[in-house]
C-alpha cells in the first residue's frame, strides 16, 4: 500500500471549502509519508475540477465523468470509490466531513473492511501511520486515534484545517468509467431544494447566533442584520429552534451542527453545555448577554453585558462604518 | 411491516467526564442520571413508534449492542412504546471498531428476520463518529438513507424520505428494506408514559451473545482496525473573558470592533 488519496468533492464544478481543506491536509500527510497525492474526482462535466485539484497541489487525478454522478448519490459514488481505492491500494484516504463525504467514507470503509477514523481536527504522520486527534464525548475530551493495519480512512471536521493554496500545478487526469448504471441506483431523486442564499453554518468563518434572549421570531432581526453586515452565517440555540423562531438547520450544539468559525458571536444565549458542544472550538468567541453570570462568559474571549437589542444595532452600525457595507 | 431501532446508551449530555491514570474514561452526573438513551436515538425511537401508529408497522424492536447496563436505555425505549427489546452482549464483542459494530448489528438484524426498516440516530454522543448506520446498511446490502428529516410516505414496499444535507433538502424514494439515520428535525420525542414505564420495568429482555449470531467477519477488540491510543482532557484555556465596558453601547461597539480587527477574525 502506498500513496495518499483525497476525495475532491465538487458542487456545480466548484471545489467547496471542505474539500479544499481536505486537499491541504492530505497534501501534508503525503509529504510526511514521502508519497504522491491523488485526487478522486467524481461528477459530470468535471474536467475543470480535475484542473483545479492539480492547481491545489494534487500530483495525480483519477476521475469519473458520468451523468449518474452529477448529483452526488452515494449509491453511485460509493461502489466506484470502493473499487478504485480497493484496486489502487493507497495507504491513506482522506475525506472532508461534509454530509456527502461522511457517507462516502463510511461506505468505502464498510466495503473494504478498512479502519476508519472520523472527524479529525489534527493529523500527524508518525512511522508511516497517521495519528488523528479528534474530539470525543461532545468535545469534552480529545483522543489520539489511528488505524493500526491496512488502508487508513480519515474524515476531517470542517474548518479544522487550512485550505490548500493554489500552486500553479497542472497535469493530466486519468478518467475511468462509472460502475453503477442509472437503472441499478436504488434511490430515485424526487426533488432537491437548495438552501436559499445565506452562508452555510459549517463553512462560515463568522457566525452570529441568537438564543432565547431574542424573545421571538422578530427578535432575530438585529442578529440577522449583524450577520449580514459581517457576511456571517446565522446560528441559533436549541431553545430558539424549539420555540419555532428559526428553522432547525440553524441550530448549533450537541443535537445541531458542530461549528468552528474564526469568530462566534452568541447573542442572548446562556451557554448551556449542549450548546457549547457545538461551538467551543471557535477561534474567538464573543458573548452578548444581559446576565453577567451566564455560563457563556466562562467560554467567551470577549463579553458585553447588556441588552442585545441595544448592543447589536450599535455593533452593526460600527461595522457598517468600518467595512463600508 | 417490521421495524428495528438501533440505539446506544451514552453518558448524559451534562455528565462530567474524567480520564483516570489508566486512560479509562469515567463519568458522573451529579445533578441527574449519568447514563441516558443517546439523544439522537430518541428521535429514532420516536419515529419507529410513529411508523407503528401511522403506517401500520407491526413490530418496533429496539436493539442495542452493549453492556448489561444498556438494558436501561432499552427499557426507556420500551416505555416510550417500542414493542420488543433485544440486548446483544458478549465479552467477545467489546472493543469493536465501527466496522465490527456494524457487522454485529447487521447479524442481529438478520436474525430478527423480515425487517423492512432499520432506524438509527445520526450519531452517538460518546464516540461521535456517525459512521455506524451507513456501515450497517452496507453489511446488510440495504439502501442507506442518512440524515433523514422526514418520512413522507411508506407503503407498497417503498419509502419516500426527505434528507437534510449540507447544501439543501433532498427528497428520494427507495424500495424497502432500507437503513435510515435521523436528525432532530424529524419529530419531537414523547416522554415515556407511566404505564409504559411500569410495563418496561417488568420486561424480560433477551440477550443474544456471540453464539447466537452469525457475524460475518470479525468483531471485538481483536478484529478492530482502529487503535484508540489515548484519550485525554482538553488542555484548559489560558486567559479569561475580557469584558467590554464603557459609558455607552456605541463606545462598547467601537472597542469590541477594534479588538476583533486586532484578532484578525474580521
Ligand atoms: C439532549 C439535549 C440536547 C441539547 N442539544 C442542544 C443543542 O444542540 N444546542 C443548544 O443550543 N442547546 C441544546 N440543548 C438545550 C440546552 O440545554 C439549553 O436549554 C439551550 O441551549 C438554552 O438556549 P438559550 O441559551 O438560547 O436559552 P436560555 O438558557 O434561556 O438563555 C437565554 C439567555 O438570554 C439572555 N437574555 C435574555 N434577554 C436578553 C436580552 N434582551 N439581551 C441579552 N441577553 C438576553 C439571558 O440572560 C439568558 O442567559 C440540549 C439539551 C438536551 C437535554
Ligand atoms: N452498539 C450499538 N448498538 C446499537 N446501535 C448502535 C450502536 N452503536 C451505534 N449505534 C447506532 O448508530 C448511530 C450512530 O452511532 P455512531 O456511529 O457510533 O456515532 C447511533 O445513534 C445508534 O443509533
Amino acid at each position: 500500500m502506498s500513496g495518499v488519496w483525497v476525495f475532491v468533492e465538487n458542487k456545480q464544478g466548484e471545489i467547496p471549502a471542505v474539500a479544499q481543506e481536505a486537499i491541504g491536509a492530505a497534501r501534508k500527510v503525503a509529504d510526511g509519508l514521502g508519497q504522491p497525492l491523488t485526487g478522486l474526482v467524481l461528477g459530470q462535466g468535471v474536467s475543470g475540477v480535475a484542473d483545479a485539484a492539480f492547481n491545489l497541489g494534487v500530483d495525480a487525478v483519477v476521475g469519473a465523468d458520468d451523468a449518474t454522478l452529477a448529483h452526488f448519490r452515494v449509491e453511485a459514488a460509493g461502489p466506484l470509490a470502493a473499487k478504485l481505492v480497493g484496486e489502487r491500494q493507497p495507504a491513506v484516504f482522506v475525506v472532508g466531513g461534509s454530509t456527502y463525504g461522511r457517507d462516502l467514507a463510511a461506505w468505502v470503509a464498510a466495503d473494504l473492511d478498512a479502519g476508519i477514523v472520523a472527524d479529525g481536527i489534527n493529523l500527524k504522520v508518525e512511522g508511516g501511520v497517521v495519528k488523528v486527534t479528534r474530539p470525543v464525548y461532545a468535545g469534552k475530551l480529545l483522543a489520539d486515534v489511528n488505524v493500526k493495519e491496512g488502508l487508513q480512512i480519515i474524515t476531517l471536521r470542517s474548518r479544522a484545517f487550512p485550505k490548500a493554496e493554489p500552486v500553479g500545478k497542472s497535469g493530466t487526469a486519468e478518467w475511468v468509467s462509472a460502475v453503477v448504471s442509472e437503472d441499478n441506483i436504488p434511490t430515485k431523486l424526487v426533488g432537491f431544494a437548495g438552501k436559499e442564499g445565506g452562508v452555510s453554518l459549517t463553512d462560515a468563518s463568522i457566525i452570529v447566533s441568537g438564543g432565547r434572549g431574542v424573545g421571538g421570531p422578530e427578535g432575530f432581526a438585529p442578529v440577522k442584520e449583524l450577520a449580514d453586515t459581517l457576511g456571517a452565517a446565522l446560528g441559533a440555540s436549541r431553545a430558539a429552534v424549539d420555540a419555532g423562531w428559526i428553522p432547525y438547520e440553524h441550530q448549533v450544539g450537541q443535537t445541531g451542527k458542530t461549528v468552528s468559525p474564526d469568530l462566534y458571536i452568541a447573542c442572548g444565549i446562556s451557554g448551556a453545555i449542549q450548546h457549547q458542544a457545538g461551538m467551543r472550538t471557535s477561534k474567538v468567541i464573543v458573548a452578548i448577554n444581559k446576565d453577567g453570570d451566564a455560563p457563556i462568559f466562562k467560554l467567551a474571549h470577549y463579553g458585553v453585558v447588556g441588552d442585545l437589542f441595544k448592543v447589536l444595532p450599535a455593533l452593526s452600525a460600527e461595522f457598517k462604518k468600518r467595512l463600508g457595507s | 411491516m417490521k421495524v428495528v431501532v438501533c440505539i446506544k446508551q451514552t453518558p448524559s449530555t451534562t455528565a462530567v467526564l474524567t480520564v483516570d491514570a489508566g486512560g479509562n474514561v469515567k463519568w458522573d452526573d451529579p445533578g441527574g442520571k449519568p447514563n441516558v438513551l443517546n439523544p439522537w436515538d430518541e428521535y429514532a425511537v420516536e419515529e419507529g413508534i410513529r411508523l407503528k401508529e401511522n403506517h401500520g408497522a407491526t413490530d418496533v424492536i429496539v436493539l442495542t449492542a452493549g453492556s448489561e447496563e444498556s438494558q436501561e436505555a432499552l427499557k426507556t425505549s420500551l416505555a416510550m412504546g417500542c414493542t420488543e427489546a433485544i440486548l446483544v452482549s458478549d465479552a467477545a464483542f467489546s472493543g469493536s471498531d465501527t466496522t465490527g459494530t456494524a457487522r454485529i448489528l447487521a447479524a442481529a438484524i438478520n436474525k430478527v428476520g423480515g425487517v423492512d426498516i432499520a432506524i438509527f440516530g445520526k450519531q452517538a454522543i460518546d464516540g461521535d463518529t456517525g459512521l455506524t448506520p451507513m456501515q450497517v446498511a452496507r453489511k446488510l446490502g440495504w439502501t442507506p438513507l442518512t440524515y433523514v428529516s422526514a418520512i413522507k410516505e411508506v407503503g407498497g414496499g417503498k419509502i419516500t424520505v426527505e434528507r437534510l444535507l449540507d447544501d439543501g433538502k433532498e427528497t428520494v424514494t427507495a424500495n424497502l428494506p432500507v437503513v435510515i439515520s435521523v436528525v432532530k428535525e424529524i419529530n419531537e420525542p414523547r416522554y415515556p408514559s407511566l404505564m409504559g414505564i411500569r410495563k418496561a420495568s417488568r420486561a424480560e429482555i433477551p440477550t443474544w451473545g456471540a453464539g447466537d449470531l452469525a457475524v460475518d467477519g470479525g468483531a471485538g477488540a481483536a478484529a478492530s482496525k482502529v487503535d484508540w491510543a489515548s484519550i485525554y482532557a482538553i488542555p484548559p484555556r489560558v486567559g479569561s473573558v475580557q469584558m467590554i465596558t464603557a459609558d455607552s453601547v456605541e463606545e462598547q461597539a467601537r472597542i469590541l470592533a477594534d479588538k476583533l480587527f486586532e484578532e484578525k477574525v474580521i
